[in-house]
């Protein structure tokens, strides 16, 4: 019975011992991810967030919690930092296909109150895709 | 099987200490060569967590099958102990429980890992080595100190049972819970190192692990939750919380924890309050190994500390490199840290979530003192004093109180700055709600306690103002898409999650309040020595008691029946205003001990035993009932049935019959009886409003609908508008 055991561990350690060490295998190393590609997935990430802190923004105003000229000087700000991030991204040369997760129409351009309350950095469910 | 679980360890701990040299390499190395090792690094956390898995297996199988070869089994087991309870078994020992917490640890760090992807591929590496450094330490313990897979020379008959205290439904999730809590705050700790060490400082690594941060918040207060019902149904003192150094040890990261939820916010937000969060995090952290530690050292004195042992130095060794690393960092990295913004006005909800986490570190604090002070106290006087209940209340109540106050005002404010003149629009709802609850509390007499009054009143100012943010939320939506009352709710709640989610935790947390004040100042406690036939009153009823129970259970295992417990206990009638309202059965119960020194007929009464409670809930009020047989009677009948057996050639062989006659005997003939009864209102909306804080984090925890189908939804739908030629109808 114990010889059955140390059997075991022994072919777990050889287990171990290849998948650690595969990765470290000469020519494995060209597989590895380019930084463009880790840049542009952290900066989807600050997309969403920063396309969610406008609609969060949005919905304090339509609840009456900003007033009109809080709500247009902050949704400035935020589109200005969004604007940054997508010029960023643009940077990095072309993505892979995919659309775009639009905040809705910028403050004082007529908006729909609507927008703000499809939230959580989705776009509108039937909204036309684009950018800022 | 002891060799196999204790090799699978070894090589566990293997693994981990290569993965955090290899981790830390890739940190150090970067570029291919640097994801190479960060690859190999990632992949020592999935085989540490398969490896824990196997084990922790093993380790159930032996208590499942009880196995006395194992000291584990036979310290905390037995074959009386039902199937279900042996399941739960492995946790109530050190050994086990450790191995739950390096397992639960491991399970998380490849989830986060397979999840973040190649993201923050800067900060992962470090975070990483933190990660494994932590299995690292916990598979250590298992292998070098308190081994789960250690055998005994010689097999003992029968093991010494599962505690009794233990064996009640909600203990057998409880410590996962809890562990799952502490486990998974180890998770944003170890991103916060891994991005102080690569100078990472935004709020990528915020964003990375808030869900898990929410999840540890999310499972612990289950934890503290399900602790706190069994302390109240199952510990036979008739509380749900008291300052225990255990209940404590749990509380802290909680706290902080919530303070480290919403200070994340601003930074999101705002890029504020870097160093604050870092700090808190890694303080967090800290007070997840500092309560394992708390629980296992037995430095402390404390119901629920299930024996102590010698791991205090190894714990202490881990705190303080926790402690010194984590002051280093911050100081290191003190100049990245500064924030980009500052408060724009004191009339925002950055501003009062600030407040708000200076009174939860303020509680932290008291709850820390509280808890260590009666070691400064044996320090000092070389005897173990815990503070009083007294001491708690008045400084933990006010603290609570302007917290509630906090919890009203975060969610009316609006990010940045709000002018007077929508403040006052914002306020006056719930302020109009909290007067109502008021003047609602004071006719039902709450008036008799300020803290009562207070606390209505504070919680009703939080109920108005979620109540409040709920119905203009769902109000502008339904203005804009005209959509029904339900579906407006249901998707103003569904896509705001995190918000709507939040708001609904404050609530439940303004109930808890309101339910904690009240059930405590009201209060109705009575301790009663009754012969049957006799009556008393208490809260309003009348309580008979009338009849005495003995009884017990037996459990089959391989060598036929044995007896599991002896019951003793009271039938008691309940009576209002002369009309019979229940009957209710209080009972003690004892577990045979295999300690043969005690007596032949001794050892069924005189091992553990445990009180099972007699509850009444309600809405409005608890009845709570509990009796202690006398002792002095008992034990002489005991020792005179122990005399007698003794006598004979084979005392043990009649001494289950012996046993199951006293049970018999005092049924027939009882002796006198201790009650205790408490009468308290709104206990069960402790749990009500515990349950709605919970479904409150599940929801701001749960992810919004897959957004690349929404993606494709919205793709398609504008497709289809532009070809009919005109805009899509609704949101």
């Amino acid at each position: 019975m114990d010889a059955v055991a140390a059997l075991i561990v022994l072919a777990a350690l050889a287990i171990a011992l290849f998948v650690l060490g595969q990765p470290l295998w000469p020519g494995r190393e060209q597989a590895a991810a380019g930084r463009h590609d880790l840049r542009r997935a952290d900066l989807d990430a600050a997309k969403i967030a920063k396309y969610r802190e406008i609609r969060d923004a949005e919905l304090d105003h339509a609840t009456g919690k900003l007033s009109d000229a809080d709500w247009q000087a902050i949704d400035r700000r935020l589109r200005a930092d969004a604007v940054e991030i997508l010029h960023e991204l643009d940077g990095l040369g072309t993505a892979p296909e995919a659309p775009e997760d639009p905040p809705p129409a910028a403050a004082g351009d007529g908006h729909d109150p609507a927008a703000a309350t499809t939230g959580e950095g989705g776009p509108p469910d039937a909204a036309p895709a684009g950018r800022l | 099987m002891a060799l196999l679980g204790r090799g699978l360890l070894a090589l566990a701990l293997a693994i981990a200490v290569y993965g955090v040299v290899a981790s830390i390499a890739g940190a150090r190395a970067g570029g291919t060569r640097g994801e190479a090792w960060t690859t190999s690094g990632r992949r020592a956390v999935y085989l540490v967590a398969a490896l824990a898995t196997v084990s922790f297996l093993l380790l159930e199988v032996a208590f499942i099958r009880t196995d006395l070869r194992f000291e584990v089994v036979a310290d905390h087991s037995s074959s009386t102990t039902p199937l279900l309870y042996r399941i739960a078994a492995p946790w109530s020992s050190q050994e086990g429980s450790l191995l739950l917490w390096v397992w639960l640890l491991s399970l998380w760090s490849s989830l986060v890992l397979w999840r973040t992807g190649r993201r923050m591929a800067d900060v992962v590496p470090w975070a990483q080595a933190v990660l494994l450094g932590l299995a690292a330490f916990f598979l250590l313990l298992l292998t070098a100190f308190t081994s789960p897979f250690s055998t005994l020379a010689q097999v003992p008959f029968e093991g010494v049972g599962l505690s009794p205290l233990l064996q009640y439904p909600s203990m057998m999730i409880h410590p996962p819970m809890l562990y799952s809590g502490y486990t998974l705050f180890a998770i944003p700790f170890a991103f916060a190192v891994g991005a102080l060490a690569a100078g990472h400082v935004g709020a990528d690594w915020i964003r990375s692990t808030r869900r898990y941060a929410l999840g540890a918040w999310l499972l612990l207060g289950i934890g503290l939750v399900l602790g706190a019902r069994w302390s109240y149904a199952e510990l036979g003192w008739g509380g749900y919380w008291g300052w225990d150094a255990v209940e404590n040890a749990g509380l802290m990261p909680f706290v902080l924890g919530t303070a480290f939820l919403h200070s994340v916010m601003i930074q999101e937000k705002r890029g504020m309050l870097r160093t604050w969060n870092a700090s808190l995090i890694l303080g967090v952290g800290v007070l997840c190994i500092l309560g394992t530690f708390i629980v296992r050292s037995g430095v402390l004195s404390s119901i629920h500390a299930f024996g102590s042992s010698t791991l205090g130095i190894p714990f202490l060794i881990l705190l303080a490199t926790m402690i010194g690393g984590s002051i280093a960092l911050v100081t290191w990295r003190r100049d990245l840290l500064r924030s980009e913004h500052r408060i724009d006005s004191l009339l925002s909800r950055e501003a009062f979530f600030l407040a708000g986490n200076v009174v939860l570190v303020g509680l932290v604090l008291v709850i820390l003192w509280g808890t260590f002070f009666p070691l400064i106290g044996e320090a000092l006087t070389g005897q173990q004093r815990p503070l009083e209940t007294v001491w708690w209340g008045r400084f933990v109540g006010p603290l609570a109180l302007v917290l509630t106050l906090l919890m009203g005002f975060g969610p009316l404010a609006a990010w940045r700055r709000t002018t007077a003149a929508h403040a006052w629009r914002q306020l006056r709802g719930p302020l109009a709600v909290a007067l109502l609850a008021l003047a609602i509390g004071l006719a039902l007499g709450a008036g008799g306690h300020l803290e009562v009054a207070i606390a209505v009143l504070l919680g009703g100012f939080v109920l108005g103002a979620v109540g409040q943010e709920l119905q203009r939320g769902v109000r502008v939506r339904r203005t804009a898409t005209g959509e029904p009352l339900p579906v407006a709710l249901g998707r103003q709640v569904g896509r705001n999650r995190r918000r709507y989610g939040g708001y609904l935790v404050h609530a439940g947390i303004a109930v808890l309040i309101i339910a904690v004040a009240a059930s405590s100042a009201f209060k109705d406690q009575h301790r009663v020595h009754a012969n049957v036939g006799d009556r008393f009153r208490s809260g309003g009823y009348e309580l008979r008691y009338e009849k005495a129970i003995g009884t017990w259970k037996t459990q089959a295992d391989g060598s036929g029946e044995k007896i599991q417990k002896i019951i003793l206990g009271a039938q008691v009638g309940i009576y209002r205003d002369g009309k019979r309202l229940q009957t209710m059965r209080p009972t003690r119960e004892y577990f045979p001990s295999t300690d043969v020194s005690l007596g032949p007929v001794s050892r069924f009464f005189l091992g553990e035993s445990a009180t099972e409670v007699a509850l009444d809930p309600g809405i409005r009020r608890d009845l709570w009932l509990a009796m202690q047989p006398d002792g002095d009677a008992l034990a002489e009948l005991l020792r005179a049935v122990d005399d007698r057996l003794k006598k004979n050639p084979a005392p043990f062989a009649a001494s289950a019959d012996a046993a199951v006659r006293i049970a018999d005997f005092y049924r027939q003939r009882p002796s006198p009886v201790t009650f205790q009864v408490i009468v308290s209102p709104l206990v069960t909306w402790i749990w009500i409003g515990a349950l709605l804080a919970g479904l409150g984090g599940l929801l701001a925890i749960w992810p919004a609908p897959d957004l690349q189908t929404r993606r494709v939804r919205a793709r398609h739908a504008a497709r289809v508008a532009r070809d009919l030629g005109r805009a899509p109808a609704g949101d």
